[in-house]
């Protein structure tokens, strides 16, 4: 019985998604030409439309809405201000709930309506699967917060563009920065999770590949374990220079206080799991002098501040995650279309990577690969019981 | 040789710590035969009741070394309340019941005093004091052994000392003795049989409370689930030496530790438990009453 009346609810739902779907597309043919009847020109797009795809629904939902709701808000502020070149921008949201098959049908919709820009896709997998079709399809895609490297790194995608800053220039900047501190040999430590394994795998990777720099030891300790006297005998006897740690707060301020208590003072790195007040309140005095990468600090930036403003206005609320790199994205595509005159794909692509834009986020252009310059992290030391910004 | 001598000191204090805490799992196992998977912890609230007394002793100006003792001091004696407290309502109860239900009723206690202690705190990890102060010895030989590990090793060399004396020429050690050997018979020769066990928890928990404010205060951090790593290593430590056995949970304390420290330090640290676990297994199949465990005769 219970599965007759969820077949029964479905199949509303199925018809009512249709109904809506094509009642849209209706009224969109409508608009477009009384719009062709009135002003008498078919070449000039009176309205561009922006795809936003992510996860609308379901659990991964609160990625997702934050970017629609940033997207509706640039329209809202670009249309306010005359349209981009005279046309009105209109949002046009899909779900794709973080699946990568909803993904696919998701890109084949928007293909199918003739859309140029799309700002998504949230989750990377779901990014992932729906690239092909927006390659094939000549649609320029921007992520807010896709952070797998290989998406812009293998460069089979070159349509796709993002304000976030990849998993790994997080290492990447933090390998360089241990360079510039004239570190030779370096200790890698992880956590042996995920996060923390990863980034010390990236940091292995970008030492590996550079002669001048190298990696001395790389282990994994044991969350939890009730001292890490041996592992940090272990770096001491490596001969390292310098440590480069990949996890949390807590198993950081264990193995730096004994590193300062075996009289060990050479530098500790660590990642934005550690650029946290917490582990400075742990690690007391020994926590003095640590570094670790962490996002960068927008809320100084005004463009921020407007824009938090502007959804707090609207619905009521503090933006949710990824807020800013969405609302950057749709500053940054309009924008591309705003140079480039129009949404054909060559001269969107050349504009993404050659023209400045200031968003939230600082003022971005793409680099070859498709990752916004200057976006992403910045290194901090523990000054005074305090984490500063090392410039 | 300096690595290893850095290795084996290292592996000595962690080690110090397992046997610190093992005591309590054998003497509790050798009374009334319970592994009492609560007493983690009890350690865990040791060192908690450390770090409030220290934070309360640095407030109203106390000397260093003074807050020290007093903050083991109390944590022993709060510690003891715990442990004493849990017999006489996880496990009093429960002593003629079978033996499965006074283990499920210790794990029972171990996770409603982990929650507890989250809820009454907090989850996040705190920093402890540094009651032990940190200086070099002996010069130039603060990498090998700091004054913290000195600390630790020496208060547990002198926590068995005493506990061994303790149960070999007190009257109530020896009543301990009795009641090990056999708790009817004991009963029925006068021996105050509830009395030696609750003497037995309160031992163990003072044992544990120790060792939680001195690692605390060597590694500068606590949180509400220390207890809980730390009580797994301590048991593994009391079985590998053979559980019931005081000297056994010494060795296989010590073993356990310099096993951890040599793993990482001439392996790789990803192997420390691995090895850990290893060992406790080989030793488990060849002999399986623990290093220093005697076989039980069967009694007819």
């Amino acid at each position: 019985m219970r599965v007759k009346l969820s077949l029964i609810a479905l199949c509303f739902v199925l018809a009512a998604m249709l109904a809506a779907c094509g009642g849209e597309a209706k009224k969109d043919e409508k608009k477009d030409a009384k719009a062709d009847v009135e002003t008498g020109e078919v070449a000039a797009p009176t309205k561009i439309v922006l795809g936003v795809a992510g996860a609308h629904s379901g659990d991964l939902a609160s990625y997702g809405l934050p970017s629609a709701n940033a997207a509706k808000l640039v329209a809202k502020k670009i249309n306010a201000a005359g349209g981009v070149n005279g046309a009105m921008v209109e949002v046009v949201p899909q779900d794709d709930q973080c699946k990568p098959e909803l993904a696919t049908n998701v890109a084949t919709k928007l293909l199918s309506d003739g859309v140029k820009i799309v700002l998504g896709h949230i989750c990377s997998g779901a990014t992932k699967a729906a690239l092909p079709i927006y390659v094939d399809g000549k649609i320029v895609v921007m992520s807010p917060s896709a952070t797998n490297p290989p998406l812009t790194q293998s460069g089979e995608y070159p349509n796709f563009f993002r304000t976030i800053a990849p998993d790994d220039a997080q290492a990447a900047l933090e390998v360089a920065f241990a360079k510039s501190l004239g570190l030779k040999k370096i200790a890698i430590i992880h956590d042996k999770g995920d996060y923390g394994k990863g980034f010390a795998s990236f940091c292995q990777q970008f030492i590996d590949a550079d002669p001048e720099i190298e990696v001395v030891l790389f282990e994994g300790v044991t969350p939890g374990a009730v001292d890490y006297s041996a592992v940090v005998q272990k770096i001491k006897s490596s001969g390292a220079e310098g440590v480069i740690f990949g996890g949390y707060h807590p198993e950081a301020s264990k193995i730096v206080t004994g590193m300062r208590k075996k009289d060990m003072n050479i530098p500790f790195m660590s990642d934005d799991g550690v650029k946290d007040d917490t582990f400075i309140k742990v690690a007391g005095k020994y926590a003095e002098g640590v570094y670790a990468t962490g996002p960068m600090d927008f809320s100084s930036n005004p463009l921020y501040t407007e824009a938090v403003e502007a959804h707090r206005a609207e619905f009521g609320s503090d933006p949710g995650p990824f807020f800013p790199e969405a609302y950057s994205a749709a500053l940054a595509l309009l924008n591309a279309v705003k140079v480039a005159g129009g949404t054909d794909y060559n001269k969107l692509i050349d504009a993404l990577h050659s023209s400045y834009v200031d968003t939230p986020v600082g003022k971005i252009k793409f680099d070859a690969k498709g990752d916004a310059e200057g976006v992403g992290f910045a290194v901090y030391q523990v000054k005074d019981g305090k984490y500063m910004e090392v410039k | 040789m300096e690595y290893f001598l850095e290795l084996f000191m290292g592996g000595l204090t962690r080690g110090s710590i397992y046997a610190l805490i093992a005591l309590g799992y054998t003497m509790v196992y050798g009374i009334i035969e319970l592994i009492n998977f609560a007493h983690g912890e009890i350690y865990m609230i040791g060192a908690f009741t450390g770090l409030i007394v220290a934070g309360l002793l640095t407030m109203l100006g106390f000397p260093g070394p003074a807050i020290l003792v007093i903050a083991i001091v109390c944590a022993i004696i709060w510690a003891a309340a715990y442990g004493f407290t849990i017999e006489k309502m996880a496990y009093k109860p429960l002593r003629n019941a079978p033996r499965l239900s006074p283990l499920i009723s210790a794990i029972g206690m171990s996770i409603f005093l982990q929650n507890y202690v989250m809820l009454a705190q907090t989850s996040d990890f705190l920093p402890f004091p540094e009651l032990i102060p940190h200086f070099a010895f002996i010069d130039n030989m603060g990498s090998i052994l700091s004054s913290a590990e000195l600390v630790i090793i020496l208060a547990t060399v002198a926590s068995c000392v005493g506990l061994t004396l303790f149960i070999k020429f007190t009257k109530l050690g020896k009543a301990m003795r009795a009641t090990a050997q056999n708790r009817k018979m004991a009963m029925l020769v006068g021996v105050n049989v509830d009395m030696v066990i609750s003497a037995t928890f309160i031992i163990g928990s003072s044992l544990a409370a120790v060792g939680g404010v001195l690692i605390a205060s060597h590694i500068g951090q606590i949180n509400y689930y220390i207890g809980f790593i730390a009580g797994i290593k301590a048991f593994t430590a009391a079985v590998l030496g053979g559980i019931g056995s005081l000297p056994g949970a010494m060795l296989g304390g010590l073993v356990l530790g310099l096993t951890e420290a040599f793993a990482t330090g001439y392996v790789s640290s990803d192997y420390e438990d691995v090895f850990a676990f290893l060992l406790l297994v080989l030793i488990l199949i060849f002999r399986p009453s623990g290093i220093m465990g005697r076989e039980k005769t069967q009694k007819v």
